[in-house]
């Protein structure tokens, strides 16, 4: 099929098409980060006033924004608890999945309506039931399990696709080599699928480092990151705005970049024993 | 990743809702295990979702004061929030949003994802492209929003070169704070939805099917219109889940990019909990959460995304 693929006008029309779309989703952000190297006497819009490392140095400052570093050591660590719960509780439930059970097609309809529900009825719900029994919400407690609403199905989506695709020899031929159920899967199953964990893994973490309206009624006292920037946009006129989104988003990349590195060299690994 | 994220449903569904009617002849013994190991996310899902969405339902028959919300049973909540015209007003601006989101969303959704399943050759490029998509999915909505600033503003990009090229006299005032600007953002920030189911389903169709439509003459625009597009409706079905669920339950892009102008219902709840009338927002919940179901229903009855397998 792909031999004769038309090739003609219809292709450059799409790769245009294609070619604008990723200029849509990247350009505005690009102009954030070029605007965040704004000169000191700077605005928020263009053009350049001389270029500077100003605002970056603002953002460490108590009086230019809100708490930087205490909310953005809350997000990342609820995003490590949030990445971690995630894999394990999915590739648990991906392992029930394989086989029927009573009650596996609530579950996966729960899971899937878990998706459906709207971010702010999960916020609201969570926050009164935390209200009612007289808890205090907290960035750990409930904003932990309103995150988990939202990453666990894809984790679980993940997961099935996984399951799908794994080929069950490996796990007879470890069993007939006299392996044991708990040997066959550290030793077999589970690096296999390492990569495809790392992919849950990385979605379990960014979602929940840049979820916003599941956080809003769970927080409690102390703000997230997505919290402390929203409330930046209502009274801060500077590009330290900038500089944070700049700083975020740089560290959201580097996250995503380790994750795809790392899957990367696992796969190539497995290639190379593989064929050896 | 990301492109397997959403095949599953129509792949684990089946097999999922046998167990509601296993044939206990044929069928080896479970044991435990399986239900051990379903019961972490069984109990997550339980706390975090069924129980506040009771919560919610309870909530929404309570009475509140200006200070407190009192255990009560009454139907106030639901009779001030049916009776107002402006809950009908922001609810058709809400669903005017959706749809077009949605339309736009499902043009360039598709269009996205035929050009990567189809016209891209190297499998190697086909998956950075992808990738190059669905990487803005991971860095924060709030920041995306924000970066239509300096493009969208007053003094921004576009408005310079509008006035710069001479189209128009003074700075356009509706770009940023508008309608415009909400739907614009929404579309931004949305489209990955419709991308990526699109494209899964699109992956999967037969390419023979394709040849034989050609080798009976038909042309590339009848290819797409009776083979393609029709094979590609779960994924737009499962997108369009996404996409109108995602905007029906907007507040953060409707409030700040229309620059509180503009109302949707998420917004009206945000509002609602921002004066302390729980019982209120509770109401606001319940009517919303039946709406989106509804509407995922429909979307349902119309595509069947299981028929895929």
């Amino acid at each position: 099929m792909r031999k004769h693929e038309p090739r003609g006008g219809t292709f450059i029309a799409l790769s245009i098409f294609f070619g604008l779309f990723v200029l849509f989703l990247y350009g505005p952000l690009s102009t954030i980060v070029i605007l965040s190297f704004q000169g000191e006497n700077g605005g928020l819009t263009f053009p350049m006033n001389g270029v500077s490392f100003h605002w970056f140095g603002n953002l460490f400052e108590k009086q230019a924004v809100g708490d930087f570093g205490g909310s953005f050591t809350r997000s990342a660590l609820l995003g490590l608890m949030v990445m971690v719960t995630t894999v394990v509780v999915t590739l648990a439930a991906g392992l029930a999945f394989r086989r029927r059970f009573r009650g596996g097609a609530f579950l996966f309809y729960l899971t899937v309506a878990s998706l459906i529900v709207p971010s702010i009825l999960v916020s609201l719900g969570i926050g009164l039931l935390f209200r009612i029994l007289g808890l205090p919400p907290a960035w750990y407690s409930s904003a932990f399990g309103a995150h988990l609403t939202w990453t666990l199905p894809f984790g679980l989506l993940i997961m099935f696709a996984v399951f799908n695709r794994f080929d069950k020899s490996y796990e007879e031929a470890a069993r007939d080599l006299g392996a044991g159920p708990w040997q066959t899967f550290r030793n077999v199953v589970v690096p296999i699928i390492l990569p495809s964990l790392i992919g849950v893994g990385l979605f379990g973490f960014s979602l929940s480092y840049d979820e916003f309206a599941r956080t809003l009624m769970t927080a409690g006292t102390f703000n997230t990151l997505p919290l402390e920037i929203y409330g930046m946009t209502t009274n801060v006129t500077t590009p330290v705005l900038y500089a944070l989104g700049t700083v975020t988003t740089a560290f959201s990349f580097l996250i995503i970049i380790l994750s795809l590195v790392g899957i990367v060299v696992l796969r190539r690994r497995r290639a190379r024993r593989l064929a050896a | 990743m990301s492109v397997t994220s959403t095949t599953p449903i129509t792949e684990a569904a089946p097999d999922a809702g046998a167990a509601d009617r296993p044939k206990k002849a044929d069928r080896p013994r479970t044991g435990i295990a399986p239900y051990l190991q379903a019961a972490p996310l069984a109990l997550i899902l339980g706390v975090f979702l069924l129980v506040p969405i009771a919560t919610i339902v309870v909530v929404s028959f309570w009475d509140y004061d200006f200070a407190r919300i009192i255990p009560d049973f009454v139907l106030t909540n639901y009779q001030e929030l049916l009776g107002s015209n402006v809950t009908w007003r922001t609810y058709l601006n809400t669903l005017r949003y959706a749809a077009i989101v949605w339309a736009l969303t499902a043009v360039i959704g598709f269009t996205v994802a035929y050009f990567l399943a189809f016209y891209v050759r190297s499998t190697t490029m086909q998956m950075v492209l992808f990738l190059v998509c669905t990487v803005p999915f991971l860095t924060s909505n709030i920041i995306r929003m924000i970066s239509w600033i300096p493009f969208l503003g007053r003094n921004g990009l576009l408005n310079s070169a509008l006035v710069d090229i001479g189209i128009v006299d003074a700075p356009l005032e509706f770009l940023l704070f508008s309608d415009f600007a909400v739907i614009l953002a929404m579309v931004h920030l949305y489209t990955l939805f419709m991308v990526v189911p699109i494209f899964n389903t699109l992956m999967r169709i037969d390419r023979s099917l394709i040849e034989a439509a050609e080798d009976c003459g038909a042309s590339g625009w009848q290819t797409l219109s009776n083979v393609i597009i029709p094979l590609a409706k779960p994924g737009i079905a499962i997108g369009s889940i996404f996409v109108v669920t995602l905007v029906m339950g907007d507040f953060v892009t409707v409030r700040f990019m229309s620059g509180g102008q503009s109302a949707s219902v998420g917004l009206m709840m945000a509002n609602q909990i921002s004066l302390l009338q729980y019982p209120a927002a509770a109401a606001q919940a319940v009517i919303l959460l039946v709406t989106v179901l509804l509407i995922v229903a429909a979307i349902l009855r119309l595509v069947d995304i299981r028929k895929e397998l």
